[in-house]
Order: C-alpha cells, then structure tokens, then sequence
C-alpha cells in the first residue's frame, strides 16, 4: 500500500539520519558491509579458483610462497592462492552465520513472544530448556551433535549440519530477552486498550507486541550473527567444516594441519584469523549500536513529547 | 428504546490476591487479600451519566476495568442491556460454580443468553486514564482510530473505512482529519491524543462509554475543552457514560448523578445536584469542602480529614471510614452500616444519617 510505503521510507530515513551521525555504528556497518561485497563479488576480486595450484615458470607448484613472491597473500603448503581462498572463504563463514543467525533469531523470537505473552507450563518449560542449554557448555556439545550428526551418513552437506546445530542452539538469549520484553510490553496500556475493544490474542500479538520489539530483534539478530560466525570458525577449526568448501575457520584448521607456524608462513594463518575479527567486530560494533538506539527500554514513554520527535539514540552524538 | 437501564451492578466484588511475604510464609497466616471493590452495586439508564468519585486507590479503575471484562469479577453481577457479562456467569453454565444456581436469582440469570466479552466491547467503549500509555507508539493515527473497526470486521470497504475514521477524529475535534491520519501518537499533544482515544471510542458508537479519570493526566488548561468534547457527543448521540474521576470539581460538570467511592464501597450515592448541596456522608462532605468555590461567601466550613486512606488488604473492623471520620460515635467501630435512603434519589451509608431527610 502506498502509505505504508510512504511511512516506511519515512521511518527509516529519520532512523538514517541519526545513524549516520554515530561513528561506531557506522564503523560496524562498513566492516560487516564490507564483508558481504567481498562474499558477494569473490569471482571479480580474484582470477584463480580457490583450488588452483600457482606453479612457477619450471612447473612446480609453488608452496609457501611469502606476498613477496606472490601474490597479495601468497601461497598455501599446496600451492594455491591464499587471497583466493580468503574471498571465497568469506562467502562459506557468512552464509553459515547468516543463516544460522536467521534460525536462531526466528526460533528465539517465537518462543519468547509465545513464553511471555501467554505464561503458563509454555513459559515455565522454556525457562527450564534455557536453563539447561545455558548449563551445557556449549563447545562439546556441538562438537559431539555434528560428530554424530556426520557418523549417521545422512545425505545432507556438513554446512547444512553447522547451521542447523548452531542455530538450534543458540536461540536462548534471544528468547530469554525476547520474553523480558513482551513481559513488560503486554502489561501496558495500550494492550489493555486493545483487549477492551476486543482484539484476539493474534491481533494483538501481531499489531501491539510484534512493532514494539521488532527493531530489537533486529539489533539481537546482527549480535547472534557474531557469535554464529565465531561458533562456525570454531568448529571449523577443529576438523568439522566442509573441507570442499573451505569457511575461513577451515582455513586456520589447514594452516595448523600443514605446520604453517612452523614454517613461518604467518600469510597462510593470519589473514582468516583477522576476517574473522573483521567481520565479528562489525556485527558487535553495529548490533551494540542498534540496540542502543532501537531498544524500546532506553526510549521513555512519557518524556515522548517534544523529545523524542527526534529520534531516539541521537542523544548518543554529544558523548 | 426499552426502559430497563442499560447498565445494572449488582454486589459487585474484585478481590486481588496479595503476593505473600517470606515473613507470612514462615508464620502461616492465611493469604491476604486487597478488597478492591467490595460489594458494589448501581444501574446507569439509557442516556444518562454517572460519576463515581473517590480518592486515589478506592477501587475506581478496577470497577472499570470489570466493566469491560478485563478483570474478572470475584462476585457479583453485571447485566449490560439486559444480559449478563463477565466470566462469571461462563463459570456457573460450565457448572464449576454450583453454589450459585442454587438461588432464584442466578436461575434467572443463567436461563438469559449471555452476552458474548466481542460484542460487549463493540458496544462498550473505555477511555483509559494516561493518553500517553493508551496509544500504541508504532501505530498511525489512521491504523489506531481504525483499530476497532477491523477487530469487528466492520466498513471492510477501504473508502468506508476513511469516511469512518474521518468522522470520528472531526467529531472528537481533530480538524482536519487526514492531516494527523499518518502521524504517530508522540507528534500529538496530550490533549490531541487523548481526542484520538476518544475518536477510537466513539467509532463504533457505542452505548456505553467508561471514561477513567479521562483528564487527570492532562494539562488544566486543556481538561475543559476534553470535557465539553465529552459532554457534546454526550448530547449529541446520547450515549452513556460512567464518567470515574477524583476530582468533585468536574463532577457538576455533566453528571446527572454520583456516587462517591470509598475503600471499595459507595458511601453515598444521588442526583447531581442533591449531593453537591445536601450531602449526607461525612466523606462526602469532607471531599466537597475541599473544593474550590467561585464565591467566596459559600465557602463551607474545611474539613481536613485525618491519615491516610487505610489499606484495603487491611481494612478496619463497622464502617470503614471510621477512623478517618470527623463524626464518628462509638457504635461506628462495630456496625456496618448498610445504605440508607435520604430521599427517593440519594443514599447515603452511615449511621448518623437521619431519615427520611426533608427535601431541602
Ligand atoms: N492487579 C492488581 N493486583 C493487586 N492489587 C490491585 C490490582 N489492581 C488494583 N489493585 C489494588 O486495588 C486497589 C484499587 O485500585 P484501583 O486502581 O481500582 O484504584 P483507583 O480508584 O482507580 O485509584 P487511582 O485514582 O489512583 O487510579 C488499590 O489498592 C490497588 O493497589
Ligand atoms: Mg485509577
């Protein structure tokens, strides 16, 4: 409709202008950012496939070669470009991180509306699910599902496998957060005022609850993205990615496997290990920003006169 | 038109649990209760405006809220147009209140259709006390006056829908209309939202509208125009209206009749009126004489009444004002007075009032 249209471009360039304004925010947005078009375009940033072996004039692949010699960032112990291997690494980490983020923020969302909207056995079950999960650590227990998960020879790709634990488990802050906030959204007025007029519990979940804490999933989606992508490097690390799809985490776990530090060839594991910072950095740098500026909790209701026509969090611009 | 009232409360009742201390827990004493509303009961005929008054925790909002069904009531009866509402009168036809049938009364009630919470609310409107917390901060203008329209499935045509919404923002003074149709609740004053609210309400025109402390939270200088708002579409439609306010000073504004709170109780209940010159319970007096009167020369004799209004989970043993009352004689330690009729039209619930007074 046009004037939903219109209201959500005006929406979002009035949350523009103050976000713009914010420096951390937009260093966060220019690494993540960043990333992404390097995922996106690998295939124009390099002229080698990820598995072509470099040789040099007589032939021989050429390993360990130092930038010096080649490249932008050398050779791998079998030869193969690692700036390569490092831009379609990228696509591998944040796909896994996208889209375990993605389940992960969906599942927690869901269950933390429903836990704290209707209370109850739902609420008190999840409380103790959490509970549990938080207890676990999480480490061995991924590490034993995906083991598991690839003895059973089911017909699914490893990266499949990743996300799906990684995104089965690391729903809970969500929800936890999720459920604070529903908790205290559905007991102010305006939802009173709806049930009045006689809204059902989808109307107002849908129109009431959902607007209110939508922007602070999205800043808790952009935080669960790091984690993702760090959990993914982790398991990476220790031998259970995809090595035909090689994630940077799978880069750092070649790198070790072929004594890259013993061999003195810091261009072979220190790149994927600062992507890696690279792209966590931005996703804490924006999402703690955005979360600062959306969360309804920081935005006063009642002061909401001249206030805060301007937007909320432009107070964070006169530090 | 019919003549029975439109709205009739009978012993109406909320009783809150208090959540019990660790202290209490250890020494077993019984769960406490706050007796919100304690035995209630007062009818509004078709047209007519009722104000109920009283200080600060009487139980004012909690009548209101039971009204329209968001809280269940412990006790009692509400029969809107006739027909019974509330969770109640579901629990005795689900026969989990067998107590209840056993009296006429309920039979009565039980054999008339009851009237489903939708329709009550498409037909009763409330306007909540703080026009800053009443209005979703991510909902237009537009989307909240037409809220109530798409949870009843009415004007689903789009162009009606606008005439709808149209009407209601001019009617409730917002002019012209599609200027604040996308605009959000916080671009608006107290006084503009608060005519947004009353917009919501009156879309559907509702019989009955329960308006809570409508301007406590507004600036002075704006209360006046909310009420003349109040009392045109009051003319002009000839809605009801339970009109719940702590001040006696906007009463005589509109009310055709009171009846003033106290601790969950009416102490006094008349026409307009008749209270404001004659009243009756010392409550009543001791509000009145702290209302500021234009002529200085009919200023009446202060009353400051003494503490703070008991603790309804505690409340104290006969008539519940009594420590607090100025007249109070020994027997209003033990008895509990019931209302006594004044005149035909007022009551008053206190021991000292003499019957039947002559008309003034
Ligand atoms: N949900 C609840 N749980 C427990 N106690 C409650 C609840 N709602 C109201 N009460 C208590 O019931 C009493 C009456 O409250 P109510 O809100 O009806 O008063 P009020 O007359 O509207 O006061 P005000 O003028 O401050 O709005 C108060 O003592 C209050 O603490
Ligand atoms: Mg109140």
């Amino acid at each position: 409709m046009l004037e939903t249209w219109f209201l959500f471009q005006r929406n979002l360039s009035a949350f523009w202008r103050a976000f713009r304004r914010n420096r951390m925010g937009m260093a966060g947005a220019v690494l993540l950012l960043s990333a992404v078009l390097v995922a996106l375009f690998a295939p124009l940033l390099s002229p080698y496939e990820p598995t072509t072996v470099i040789r040099d004039p007589s032939g021989r692949g050429l390993t360990f070669a130092p930038p010096s010699v080649h490249g932008p960032l050398g050779t791998d112990d079998a030869g193969r470009d690692v700036w390569t291997q490092l831009v379609y690494g990228a696509r591998i980490s944040l796909l896994v991180g996208f889209l375990a983020g993605l389940i992960a923020m969906f599942i927690g969302s869901l269950l933390g509306i429903l836990a704290g909207y209707f209370g109850g056995w739902l609420d008190m079950l999840l409380m103790r699910v959490t509970d549990v999960l938080l207890v676990i650590p999480d480490l061995p227990l991924m590490l034993v599902l995906v083991a598991t998960l690839r003895q059973m020879e089911l017909k699914i790709s490893p990266l499949v496998v990743l996300i799906l634990v990684i995104g089965l488990l690391y729903w809970t802050s969500t929800a936890r957060l999720v459920r604070s906030q529903v908790l205290s959204i559905k007991e102010r007025q305006f939802v009173a005022r709806a049930r009045a007029i006689g809204a059902g519990h989808v109307h107002i979940i849908r129109k009431h609850i959902v607007p209110q804490i939508l922007p602070l999933i999205v800043a808790n989606t952009v935080l669960i993205l790091s984690t993702a992508i760090l959990v993914e490097s982790g398991l990476a690390f220790l031998g259970l990615g995809d090595p035909t799809q090689p994630s940077w985490g799978t880069m750092l776990n070649f790198a070790f496997d072929r004594n890259a530090i013993s061999n003195g060839a810091w261009w072979f594991y220190l790149p994927p290990g600062l992507a890696i910072v690279w792209v966590s950095l931005g996703c804490v740098l924006l999402g703690n920003v955005l979360e600062e500026m959306l969360n309804p909790r920081l935005t006063a209701h009642h002061l909401e006169g001249e206030a805060s026509v301007r937007p909320a969090g432009e107070e964070t611009l006169h530090e | 038109m019919s003549d029975f009232p439109l709205l009739v409360v009978e012993n109406l009742r909320k009783y809150f649990p208090v959540a019990p201390s660790l202290s209490d827990l250890f020494s077993r004493r019984p769960p406490k209760i706050v007796k919100a509303v304690d035995g209630v009961s007062f009818s509004l005929a078709r047209g007519e405006v009722l104000a109920i008054v009283g200080e600060s925790g009487c139980g004012k909002t909690t009548i209101a809220r039971t009204l329209i069904g968001l809280e269940q009531e412990t006790e009692g009866r509400i029969l809107f147009d006739g027909q019974p509402i509330g969770m109640r009168e579901r629990r005795t036809l689900a026969g989990l209140a067998m107590l209840e049938s056993t009296t006429p009364a309920a039979r009565d009630v039980q054999t008339l259709p009851r009237l489903p919470l939708k329709r009550l609310r498409q037909q009763a409107q409330m306007i909540f006390q703080d026009p800053y917390e009443s209005l979703n901060p991510r909902a237009t203008i537009f989307e909240i006056v037409a809220e109530p329209l798409v949870v009843h499935g009415l004007a689903r045509q789009r162009t009606e829908q606008i005439a709808r919404v149209k009407a209601a923002l001019e009617d409730a003074g917002l002019r012209p209309a599609e200027e604040y149709f996308l605009r959000y609740p916080h671009e608006l004053s107290g006084g503009q939202r608060q005519r947004v609210v009353i917009a919501g309400a009156m879309v559907l025109s509702p019989k009955l509208l329960i308006a809570d402390e409508p301007v406590s939270m507004l600036d002075v200088s704006i209360r006046a125009e909310i009420l003349n708002l109040l009392r045109d579409l009051r003319q002009q439609r000839g809605i009801s209206i339970v009109f719940i306010t702590h001040d006696l000073g906007t009463v005589s504004y509109f009310a055709d009749r009171i009846a003033v709170m106290y601790l969950g109780r009416i102490v006094e209940t008349g026409l307009t009126a008749e209270v404001l010159k004659n009243p009756q319970h010392p409550y009543t007096k001791a509000l009145l004489s702290v209302v500021p009167v234009p002529n200085p020369r009919l200023r009446r004799e202060r009353v400051i009444l003494q503490g703070e209004t008991p603790n309804p989970a505690n409340l104290p043993t006969g008539c519940r004002f009594h420590p607090r009352c100025p007249a109070a004689i020994a027997p209003c330690r033990v008895v509990d007075p019931p209302p006594i009729q004044v005149s035909e039209t007022q009551q008053a619930a206190c021991l000292l009032v003499k019957t039947p007074s002559p008309a003034p």
